[in-house]
């Protein structure tokens, strides 16, 4: 390996847990070559809260409440993902118009997500004027949220079976005025991002993640899109009505934090459109059935496309009222191996400091939802994380 | 720079800000069906202890008065998920659009 810099040491770096730049507890291990960046190793197991184990001592339905806690800002995607696991369980048909408003609620979360993750991407390369604007303006979809179901951030709104709350008509006519005035904002904010030097400056070339290395690596989410590799779960397994509501996959090609950028906000545009779509096309009807408490025994597994990317639930069930074994895998955790290779410096591409902080933030982290258990024998110091076959048969630790 | 026209023209717009809690109370939007503080009717409920069955984050306790079993709520506890509201067979409790109940004792965030 050769690097650019003339600097002969290399210095090990440890930026956090705690750390002013970061909002959340992770060690970030980076290798430095004078400025420049030659390795990076991530620890993420600050948070670690036991959700998983913790679902096993409650009730299906106390569940969906620890499951829309599991990540505050993505908690639509994981009661979605949630209900449907468990719906799986039943066999049952859910009513459409349910399905409506779950895609519908899904959007509108997303929307408010990825507006949250471009204020914090502005703020992050000292742009707090785009970042204050951006959250202005992410308030109107927050007001939509705290309409239609009853809270600004966790929604409560799926339920195992349909959902909580119709949506009233006059609520659907406000939610389409927001659109168009979003529409118009994020259309705007959309040619800050292309033209504005300091933007341009501080994103493109950063972070740089190429097609082979994405799939390889695993990424999910806007940071496989960024890297031209069309792939989205809303498409390539749509669940709720996502075969019915039309939407277009958004790729970019140039691989780096810009095209991640540019990714979302053209998501966004796309979302807006699928709200308006389930607003004109929601059929009536009940948006809600009722289901026993205990599901049938039986394991089940359910991807949903989260705005950080696809997130998988996967439940095993033993007839009783609650889950015998829980698992959840969500976005950010697979994009971890994807980040240790944006940081690190190969050839001509150089990672700087100063570019860790945005490279870092673009793949929209969310880590107290990302903190999981590896097995360690204290005695034999041996560290392990179990296989599939070894959790199916789980009957408890050791 | 491809903002400077923006931030021009907001010089001679209305503040996005609301002043709360020093002022602006009255400008808030709180829609219908807010997931706010708990109401109960004693009179109504019968003692089933559903809602301390489903209640997620234990926040509705099932004790004993002179009228038999009944719930009480810690609001310090409670996630304002409605799921108790949603399974009470009597409609004794309701969530109302009260949001202001952050306090200094947690007895009087019980709600009887
Ligand atoms: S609103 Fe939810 S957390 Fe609060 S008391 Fe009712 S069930 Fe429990
Ligand atoms: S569910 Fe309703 S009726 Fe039953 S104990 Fe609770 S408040 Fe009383």
């Amino acid at each position: 390996m050769s690097f650019s810099s003339s600097y002969e040491r290399f210095f090990d770096i440890p930026i956090g847990p705690q750390h002013p730049a970061l909002k959340e507890p992770i060690l970030l291990r980076l290798i430095v070559e004078g400025e420049h960046v030659v390795a990076a190793d991530v620890d993420v197991s600050y948070t670690h809260r036991g959700v998983e184990r913790a679902m096993q001592e409650r009730n299906y339905i106390q569940n969906i409440y620890l499951a829309e806690r599991i990540c505050g800002i993505c908690n639509v995607a994981h009661t979605l993902c949630y209900c449907q696991n468990i719906e799986g369980l039943y066999d049952v048909e859910i009513p459409s118009r349910a399905l409506y408003i779950r895609v519908l609620v899904e959007e509108l979360a997303r929307i408010h997500s990825h507006l949250l993750w471009l204020g914090v991407a502005a703020h992050e390369i000292g742009f707090d004027t785009l970042f204050m604007y951006i959250w202005r303006d992410r308030e109107r979809v927050m007001d939509l949220i705290e309409e239609i179901t009853g809270n600004r951030v966790t929604s409560a709104i799926n339920t195992i079976g349909g959902v909580r709350r119709d949506i009233k008509p006059e609520t659907c006519d406000r939610c389409l005025k927001a659109m168009d005035y979003l529409e118009e904002r994020i259309k705007y904010y959309k040619k800050v991002c292309e033209i504005d030097p300091t933007v341009i400056a501080r994103c493109a070339g950063v972070g740089i993640l190429k097609p082979k290395d994405a799939i390889r690596l695993c990424a999910v989410g806007p940071t496989l899109r960024a890297s031209n590799i069309k792939n989205d779960v809303r498409a390539d397994d749509p669940y709720a009505v996502h075969d019915e509501v039309p939407f277009n996959v958004i790729v970019y090609d140039t691989n780096d934090t810009l095209a991640r950028v540019l990714v979302r906000i053209d998501e966004m545009l796309e979302s807006i459109n699928m709200v308006r779509y389930c607003i004109e096309h929601m059929p009536s009807g009940p948006v809600r059935v009722r289901l026993k408490l205990s599901p049938p025994v039986g394991e089940h597994l359910s991807r949903v496309e989260a705005p950080r990317g696809e997130l998988i639930h996967y439940v095993k069930s033993n007839g009783t009222e609650k889950p015998e074994r829980y698992k959840v895998r969500t976005p950010t955790f697979g994009n971890i191996p994807a980040l240790c290779e944006m940081l690190t410096s190969k050839g001509d591409y150089v990672v700087n400091i100063a570019d860790v902080p945005i490279a870092f933030a673009s793949i929209d982290p969310c880590l107290s939802c990302t903190a999981r258990v590896v097995m360690l024998d204290r005695e034999k110091e041996k560290l392990w994380v179990g296989s599939l076959d070894r959790l199916r048969r789980w009957r408890g630790w050791g | 720079m491809a903002m400077l026209l923006e931030v021009f023209k907001h010089l001679f717009k209305k503040r996005a800000t609301l002043m709360y809690p020093f002022g602006d109370r009255e400008k808030i939007p709180v829609p219908e069906g807010l997931r706010g503080k708990i109401s109960f009717n004693r009179d109504l409920c019968i003692g089933c202890g559903l809602c301390a069955r489903f209640c997620p984050s234990g926040a509705a306790e099932l004790v004993e008065d002179e009228k038999g079993k009944r719930p009480i709520f810690h609001i310090d506890r409670c996630l304002f998920c409605a799921q108790c509201e949603e399974v009470c067979p009597r409609k004794a409790i309701t969530l109302t659009k009260t949001f202001e109940i952050a306090g200094f004792d947690r007895s009087n965030l019980v709600v009887k």
